[in-house]
């Protein structure tokens, strides 16, 4: 009867908006955390698709002082670009303490700069969702998490006991204390990110393509995070590459790999 | 707006180019998403380890990681492990979620979804098997069938999984026995039949040893069909459903400059610039004037090649005429008229609109710890419709593994088990049966904030909204709600609905009721043939056309009696179900309870008793067309209340209908 063909990119983009006006109706106090890499980007991208060219909402970014110049200078033009409502959030107590990459490990400085400023700043703004950009195939315990994903009031991921999720219904209430995760990007892959980048034309930071034959695959706190051996200057470039390697995305970020199981001890204490 | 060029890369390759090589090895298709499910230990993570392994999708260095981690924790090297990547799995040696994990054969893309085998995990399976579009069902041959085999291929079945393919695994534990494959075969194939189900294809492999995996087995040459990739490559995707009556679901209306945008999905079907949609419950309607798109995308050549050469331009509000949407889409659009929608509301194409009701029948399949019990409030969810409902009655209770059915009617449904029900709502709800439109056919139960089941819906009655349906008269917003009015007079307006057979007794019972809700404090008023046929239907007679619009009057009156807040009870024949069926939809549409009353007496009884002696004059031929003498009456197939006047005292008979009419009169807080 009807022929009108969608590509992969649009189910993903339709299931993304879906599940932002879940969030939307669902929640009176929502915000999203941006780090201006690539997949908080598409997010807005995503969040401007659902609400028709606007971000209803404020959008966090958890600034742990440890920031590449050219990702401040990307927030600022990205800020008036999207019209957003800012918010920017320094865990200001940890500083005065200290706590940073010259002296502390990598996973306690994460836990310290990104995840208890998220609760000062949830504390602060009382937010009862955070809708986040991450993937299932990114890391393993990403890959069990739910669109709708509740967090405790201590900041737990309860990963064994999560509520079931079928025929679209989500969880949508809160006990107090209690937050959900939103997770609109959980069924992208990084190839899927990248292809969609390239077909609505988004901005992002120009550290993702290779200069001098390196280039930044994943972007965290500049001590700790590194680029990759890469020619890639293109999104082509950079498609070609990923389908050729087998190299984790996340290799080039330190807290990830500082011990065994690092990113499953980060991620159930809050982080992301 | 143009982009500063030092500070941003998003461009790629210029339109001119040809695409590149990289675009041709990755076709961007969805993936073909496959359930792995079974009992406990049959060995599904062992195979998703083996598939990964073979069809080389593991990372660099992941073998060696678990390896090392395994050589850590003293243990020996399994393929499992390549799943249970969580330290608190690899304790407890169960797999505890539902994980997705890509891989590519020559054909295509799959995601791979595993699901847990451990029974207090079945929401994880739910989770998992729902999104699926096939199932890979794994049975131990050392262990054959189990409890868990068949509660997952019957759930599978509930959640509408067709493409199923069994692996029977561990083969090398029954030294490769064709004998052994041949009895589990058999065994699981009959269990199936029973659900309906035909499993297209059994496979003997063993995941471990790589067997009739990614390779066909030389240990196993009596079975020359697929392995289990071929066996994938083979199905095909489930059925669209944009072939499906348009069933469009309101999620939310935006208020953005100035404009009122419509969003939200379409489950199933296809709209266009220039539909004319009907809004359900309120039956009202409307001509979709745009859809609405950020940013405004400029078609280049054939409809819907959005692809990489879309070009973003400054928004506006311009119209793009015979623009498609279809089945998955998430939409904003905005309507011609101005008329009230709201989340919730489903619109549809006026010969195809969907059932609205307040009562159903489904089957339910249950959860969590907490079992479900008759006459608690849930919220009943279904696609963005939330309403209050309580289960009127449990009628069929089946163990999901045996398949065992528990006939006598029950309170409560234990977890695990699978119920056939009849459900009640406040209010209307929009439904269809799942055979016709699966998605507006499900839904959710939800307890205090937690989804506790999901129900697949049967039964619902079609009727045609065009035939006593004035299609320019539309509801009139009122400034006060019901619930207002539910403030004040400290009840809901409600439609008790008797019916019955002449003499059965329903005027008595109406009064006697009458008065026993007035002395609660309530508002109350009975229509019956007193006071309606002389004024109001004066003009109608008993013919079958005379008693529909004598009905339909009645109806209508009642309706607008229940919106100010008022009990109304009625008391007539009202012998076609159809009619009473109208009779409850208008009453729905003024947001009324509506609840039917089957006042039953044996004919002879009635005859009997002849208060009106209207029988003797039907049988000595002075009246015509009377009920149950030369015209039919068609008893309600599935009331709310039935009293039984032969057996029951007038106030046994009130108490019988008090006893299920208070709760839901009550004002919800």
């Amino acid at each position: 009867m009807t022929e009108v063909a969608r590509t992969h990119l649009d189910a993903l983009e339709n299931q993304s908006i879906f599940i932002f006006r879940e969030a939307y109706h669902a929640f009176k106090n929502i915000a999203t955390p941006w780090s201006m890499g690539k997949d908080s980007n598409v997010l807005i991208w995503l969040a401007r698709k659902s609400f028709f060219g606007r971000v209803p909402f404020p959008i966090l970014h958890i600034d742990t002082t440890y920031e590449f110049p050219e990702m401040l200078e990307f927030r600022e033009w990205a800020t008036k670009y999207h019209n957003l409502n800012l918010i920017v959030k320094i865990n200001t107590e940890a500083r005065a303490r200290g706590i940073g990459y010259e002296t502390h490990d990598p996973v306690t400085v994460t836990h310290e700069l990104k995840t208890v400023a998220l609760q000062q700043a949830l504390a602060e703004y009382k937010w009862d969702a955070l809708i986040t950009g991450i993937r299932r195939d990114e890391d393993p315990t990403r890959a069990k998490e739910r669109y709708f994903s509740p967090r405790n009031a201590q900041f737990e991921w309860d990963y064994k006991d999560q509520p079931p999720e079928f025929w679209s219904q989500f969880v949508t209430t809160t006990a107090k204390g209690e937050h959900v995760r939103v997770q609109p990007l959980l069924d992208w892959t990084e190839i899927d990110v990248w292809r969609y980048i390239q077909r609505e034309n988004i901005p992002i930071p120009k550290m993702y393509f290779a200069r001098n034959g390196k280039r930044f695959r994943s972007l965290g706190c500049s001590p700790i995070t590194h680029p990759i051996e890469s020619n890639a200057s293109t999104i082509d470039e950079i498609v070609a590459e990923l389908e050729a390697t087998k190299t984790t995305e996340r290799a080039g970020r330190a807290q990830d790999h500082y011990e065994r199981n690092a990113m499953q001890k980060l991620r159930a204490k809050g982080f992301l | 707006m143009t982009r500063p060029k030092g500070n941003l890369k998003g461009r790629s390759t210029s339109e001119s180019e040809s695409y590149p090589v990289s675009a041709i090895r990755s076709p961007i298709s969805t993936p073909l998403r496959v359930v792995f499910v079974g009992h406990v230990d049959h060995g599904k993570s062992t195979l998703i380890g083996r598939i990964l392994h073979d069809t080389g999708s593991l990372p660099e260095g992941k073998i060696e990681e678990i390896k090392k981690a395994c050589a850590a924790e003293g243990m020996e090297f399994e393929f499992a492990f390549l799943l249970d990547a969580l330290l608190e799995e690899q304790k407890q040696n169960v797999t505890i979620d539902t994980t997705e994990i890509p891989f590519r054969t020559a054909r295509r893309r799959y995601a791979i979804i595993d699901a847990p085998g451990h029974k207090e995990f079945l929401k994880n399976m739910i989770t998992g098997a729902s999104r699926a579009d096939a199932a890979i069902l794994v049975i131990g041959a050392d262990e054959g069938v189990r409890e868990q085999s068949r509660r997952h291929g019957y759930l599978l079945s509930m959640l509408g999984i067709r493409n199923l393919i069994v692996v029977v695994n561990k083969m090398d534990l029954v030294g490769y026995s064709e004998k052994r494959f041949r009895e589990i075969e058999q065994d699981y194939r009959k269990f199936l039949q029973q659900l309906g189900l035909n499993a297209h294809t059994f496979i003997p492999a063993s995941a471990s040893e790589g067997e009739n995996v990614a390779r066909s087995s030389m240990k196993m040459k009596w079975y020359c069909a697929a392995n289990v990739l071929e066996a994938l490559d083979l199905l095909e995707p489930q059925k669209s459903d944009v072939d499906l009556p348009l069933r469009f679901c309101v999620q939310d209306v935006y208020r953005f400059d100035g404009r009122r945008i419509i969003a939200g999905r379409i489950e199933t079907g296809t709209l266009r610039v220039g539909d004319e949609l009907i809004f359900s419950p309120a039956n009202k309607s409307s001509v979709v004037a745009t859809i609405e798109r950020w940013p405004q995308v400029i078609l280049s050549g054939v409809e819907g090649s959005r692809g990489a050469s879309s070009t973003v331009t400054q928004r506006d509000s311009s119209t793009s005429p015979g623009m498609t949407v279809v089945a998955g889409d998430s939409i904003g659009i905005t309507l011609a008229e101005q008329i009230f929608v709201e989340r919730g509301y489903v619109a549809s194409h006026q010969n195809e609109t969907p059932v609205e009701t307040n009562r159903f029948h489904a089957d339910l399949f249950w959860i969590v710890r907490e079992p479900l019990r008759i006459g608690h409030f849930y919220d009943l969810r279904l696609a963005t419709q939330e309403v209050k409902c309580q289960i009127v009655s449990i009628e069929q209770v089946m163990d999901s593994s045996t398949l065992e059915k528990t006939s006598d009617a029950r309170e409560q449904l234990q977890r695990n088990e699978i119920g056939r029900l009849a459900i009640q709502t406040r209010g209307p709800l929009v439904i269809d049966n799942y055979d016709r439109v699966p998605n507006l056919g499900r839904f959710v139960i939800v307890d205090d904030g937690k989804i506790c089941g999901g129900g697949t819906i049967f039964g619902g009655v079609y009727t045609d909204r065009t035939v006593a349906k004035s299609k320019n008269i539309f509801w009139t917003e009122e400034k006060i709600t019901a619930r207002e009015r539910a403030l004040r007079t400290g009840h809901r307006g409600a439609v008790i609905w008797l019916t019955g057979l002449s003499g059965a007794g329903k005027s008595t019972i109406a009064q006697s009721l009458e008065r026993d809700l007035f002395h609660r404090g309530m508002h109350t008023y009975v229509l019956d043939g007193d006071n309606i046929r002389h004024g109001l239907t004066s003009n109608l007679g008993f013919s079958p056309d005379d008693r529909m619009e004598n009905i339909r009057r009645v109806s209508e009156v009642a309706k607008l009696m229940a919106d100010a807040g008022t009990v109304v009870i009625t008391a007539f024949i009202s012998p076609y179900r159809m009619d009473r069926r109208r009779a409850r939809e208008i009453a729905l549409e003024g947001n009324a309870e509506f609840i039917e009353v089957f006042v039953d007496a044996p004919l002879e009884v009635c005859e009997a008793r002849d208060p009106k002696n209207l029988y003797k004059k039907a049988r000595a031929g002075e009246i015509r067309e009377f009920t149950g003498i030369d015209a039919p009456y068609e008893a309600p197939d599935d009331p709310e209340i039935v009293v039984h006047t032969d057996q029951q005292t007038v106030d046994e008979s009130v108490a019988t209908i008090l006893e299920q009419l208070l709760s839901r009169l009550r004002t919800e807080e």
